[in-house]
């Protein structure tokens, strides 16, 4: 360390905990001009923990959205109002097809995102396409379940309880399916451009964004449907 | 084809609405003309509409909220005379149906449309330079969420000539709200309008998250942070704690009016009671996301102008998150008297008693700061002590209404209505005026005109008690909020003299007006060549105003709170001998899009064209794909650039090495 206040003054700020790189970036300024004590020329922010952060805010933000339609159904799943009640309604055997669909897609999700670390191309792609296909499969289902509600007279309209299990349930599908999307334009570009660092950084979103959805189908699985069928 | 949409949704039997459409259509015309007269188009394009940068952002956000104000105050006016006039056998001018559309959008206006943009501008403005950075964490969804508030704000004004605006209050309380009771497409203005400008919100909180995490200069501690920047810190928490809420909220009232549903109505099991503990459980903690920026607006403005440091930034801070906590736990006193029990209303009448003391503890660190200072009184500081008094009497009435006994009398009182505009005038906006004339030089270069500034202030502050202490006095005479019309000829003198205060306000808004043009005209003479009118002490001060694009040419390394003012105890140099290339996000059109497919899709989805309001989301789908594959997104500015607008502001140093 010379005897210049100014290197000692970004000497002691490496001795403060979190800021060593803080001092070293001032060191390196310091050999390009006067004033490194008071200013640093540039002040790199790391871009992807950045937008990584942003992206779980956002997602917190939704988890909270869904405790508002959790909280709806939790009050209104006994207002069936003469209407068919989760018990006469549920099929479990489907239900649990279902969610082996979701988790799985989840697992070859990760798998996508192993064969990303690895700087396999193909096999991201290849993990990706699994995975869309089994989401694809999962939509299928609940759009089929849907359909076969409605058409025995249990549709949204129906009564309360059925308005807010449709809407807690077709809230969480079309979070599925903007994942959908969301991986197909992931495919896509991974396909024209490779793994650049912006396609790494959006294919982990994509990946929270997939597992967090994972995670409130848990949440709906065990109070929408096996709690409904408990109580038959 | 055009759904519900005919020639006769426009009101022109009404001439009351149609003079208003009129003079709406003749501003609109006078700004587009004047924009062709002066070949402005590609100038607007290109450097604001598809700005990224926060400044420009900011600034928008402020004409936005600026005119939402002159809006939302025509509708004031409006009430109160109708209020002044409607006593006995005179019916007043407005019918019943008209007047509920009134207040409706007077509520909705000034909160989502005013305060909020005006915050949220204020924000975007200063936020990063009192931080050290350069942008915001997201620049593009910056703009997007400002545009996605401005469609929101349009179709509040649209509502006014296709079709007409709810009839539900500002917060379309179930069951009022529902198809049932309320069949037309007012309601369905307000849900689309709050829904958009809402997500445009939560965007705004989830940024200004990351800015303020991921961005300060180097040395700056989140404790050694202006309490400006904490205030929008824990602003931006709340708001995206709160607004997934009213996301929710309106979507479930969508679901109700438009696919049949039944969670609000009062038939097939809904619960109309559910609505209002949704819908408050988000409107609570907006309450303080408006009030918390302001109060850091305070603790900028009052150290600067009594020369001293903040008397207790610690506790402010801490005072600071627990209004934040506990901001999340009072919603139920919003209805009291709906049966909920003894046992719950005592709780949450405790929480809001205790939401006093944070609070106090902050005016009391306010008057130590001032105490023993070198007080200059400049037009910031006339609003800042207008603040303290008014927001002080208005809290006072807060923690009597905090009471379940006393607010079984009062509730749906106008003593209610004195009592949050009490706290919503005396805080939230004495404090945007406040903050709009301290940082003006900083957000337009040049400082406001201080004879008018005064003269407003003055008008609001005396037409504000005259306005609403009558109002204190109506509601424990019993007049409920809301009225149209009433019989008891003890309460018409004080109507009248509220009347008189609203135009004492009026006065002041026009000295406003009168002052933003002045100060335009006579920018030359107020410009603001030193950066640092106000000897200031926070880091946006050390800057060039306005500032350049970049912000920062070299970013100041921290050493303490008042950042600025220990650089100048410091004699630290502001000249830089060395520049390097900045990195600079590109303008780009992907926000202006999607606000204006969100618009469309809005205004599709109001009057049932379904064909449009798929396109409309179609668009809003392929400009986010397209964007996503879009990699011109920046660029750097060049070294020698930088030099250059450096040099234009006096900021180069000859080499010294």
């Amino acid at each position: 360390m010379s005897s210049d206040p100014t290197v000692l003054h970004a000497g002691s700020l490496a001795l403060k905990p979190g800021y060593a790189d803080h001092a070293a970036d001032a060191l390196r300024d310091l050999r390009q001009s006067g004033d490194a004590v008071d200013f640093r020329l540039d002040h790199h922010h790391d871009v992807a923990s950045t937008i990584q952060l942003g992206f779980w805010i956002y997602l917190m933000s939704d988890c909270l959205l869904f405790s508002g339609l959790f909280a709806t159904y939790a009050l209104l799943n006994s207002h069936t109002a003469g209407g068919p009640a989760a018990s006469q309604l549920f099929d479990l055997p489907d239900v649990l097809t279902e969610t082996m669909f979701l988790l799985f897609s989840s697992f070859t999700c990760g798998l996508a995102t192993l064969a990303m670390s690895a700087d396999r191309r193909n096999a991201t792609v290849g993990w990706l396409a699994v995975t869309f296909v089994l989401g694809l499969g999962f939509i299928g289902m609940e759009v089929r379940e849907f359909a076969h509600m409605v058409a025995i007279g249990a549709g949204p309209g129906r009564s309360a309880f059925l308005s807010s299990f449709f809407t807690l349930v077709a809230t969480h599908g079309l979070h599925v399916t903007c994942g959908l999307i969301f991986m197909a334009v992931m495919m896509a570009a991974v396909l024209k451009k490779g793994l650049t660092p912006t396609n790494r950084a959006r294919l982990v979103n994509l990946s929270l964004f997939w597992h967090f959805l994972d995670i409130i189908w848990v949440g709906v699985f065990s109070l929408v449907y096996l709690f409904g069928v408990a109580h038959r | 084809m055009l759904g519900k949409l005919t020639l006769s949704a426009i009101p022109y039997t009404n001439p009351i609405i149609m003079g208003a459409v009129a003079f709406m259509l003749i501003c609109v015309a006078a700004v587009l003309g004047a924009i062709t007269y002066l070949g402005k188009w590609k100038y607007l394009w290109t450097e604001w509409l598809t700005s990224v940068d926060h400044k420009k952002i900011g600034i928008m956000y402020l004409i936005l909220a600026g005119i939402m104000l002159l809006r939302g105050f025509a509708d004031a006016l409006m009430m109160r005379a109708q209020q002044a006039l409607s006593y006995g056998s005179n019916m007043g001018y407005l019918p019943p149906g008209h007047f509920d559309q009134v207040f409706s959008a007077h509520g909705t206006i000034m909160i989502f449309f005013m305060a909020m943009p005006f915050i949220i501008g204020l924000m975007n403005c200063i936020l990063p330079l009192q931080i050290g950075a350069r942008d915001v964490a997201f620049p593009l969804m910056n703009n997007l969420s400002l545009w996605l508030t401005a469609a929101g704000a349009v179709l509040v004004n649209v509502s006014l000539a296709v079709g007409n605006f709810s009839r539900a209050g500002w917060l379309g309380f179930a069951p009022l709200s529902e198809l049932h009771y309320s069949p037309g497409v007012g309601v369905d203005y307000w849900i689309w309008a709050l829904q958009i400008s809402g997500i445009g919100t939560t965007l705004t909180g989830v940024n200004f998250i990351a800015t303020i995490l991921k961005m300060r200069a180097p040395g700056m501690k989140l404790m050694r942070m202006p309490v400006f920047a904490w205030a929008s810190l824990c602003t931006s928490i709340l708001i995206v704690a709160a607004f997934p809420l009213l996301t929710v909220t309106l979507a479930l009232l969508t679901m109700d009016r438009y696919l049949g549903m039944h969670f609000f109505t009062n038939s097939l099991g809904g619960d109309p009671m559910m609505y209002i503990n949704l819908i408050w459980i988000w409107g609570h903690p907006e309450v303080y996301i408006l009030i918390l920026p302001l109060f850091g607006v305070y603790s900028e403005i009052v150290p600067t102008f009594s020369g001293k440091r903040l008397f207790g930034y610690t506790s402010m801070v801490y005072a600071t998150m627990a209004i934040s906590v506990l901001s999340l736990i009072v919603w139920l006193h919003h209805f009291f008297t709906m049966g909920n029990g003894a046992d719950v209303n005592a709780f949450f009448g405790i929480t809001t008693m205790i939401i006093a003391v944070p609070t106090g503890v902050k005016i009391f660190n306010w008057l130590l700061t001032m105490y023993r200072g070198r007080v200059r009184l400049e037009t910031p500081m006339l609003w800042t002590i207008g603040f303290l008094i008014t927001f002080t009497i208005g809290g006072m009435s807060g923690v009597l209404l905090a009471e379940p006994p006393a607010d079984f009398v009062l509730h749906n009182s106008l003593f209610l209505v004195a009592h949050f505009h009490n706290v919503i005038i005396g805080g939230v906006v004495f404090g945007i005026f406040a903050g709009v004339t301290y940082w003006a030089p900083k957000i337009f270069g040049f400082r406001l005109n201080e004879r008018l500034g005064r003269a407003a202030f003055w008008c609001w502050f005396i037409g504000f008690y005259v306005a609403f202490m009558p109002l204190y006095a109506l509601g424990l005479m019993g007049a409920t909020r809301r009225m149209d019309h009433y019989d008891v000829a003890a309460w018409h003198p004080l109507f009248i003299v509220a009347a008189c205060g609203a135009a004492i306000i009026f006065s002041g808004i026009i000295l406003q007006v009168a002052q933003v043009v002045v100060s335009i005209r006579q920018r030359e003479l107020t410009r603001d060549l030193t950066g640092d009118p106000w000897n200031g002490r926070t880091l946006e001060w050390s800057l060039p105003s306005p500032a350049p694009a970049y912000n920062f040419a070299r970013i100041p390394v921290v050493r303490d709170r008042d950042a600025f003012w220990d650089m100048k105890q410091r004699g630290v140099d502001l000249k830089g001998a060395t520049f390097v290339p900045i990195h600079m996000p590109r303008n780009k059109a992907a926000g202006f899009i999607i606000g204006g497919c969100a618009f469309v899709l809005a205004f599709a989805m109001i009057w049932h064209i379904w064909w449009l309001a798929i396109a409309a989301l179609a668009g809003v789908i392929v400009t986010l794909i397209r964007h996503a594959f879009d990699e011109d997104r920046d660029y750097h500015l060049g070294a020698e650039e930088v030099r250059r607008v450096e040099a234009l502001h006096g900021r180069v140093a000859a080499r010294s090495t």
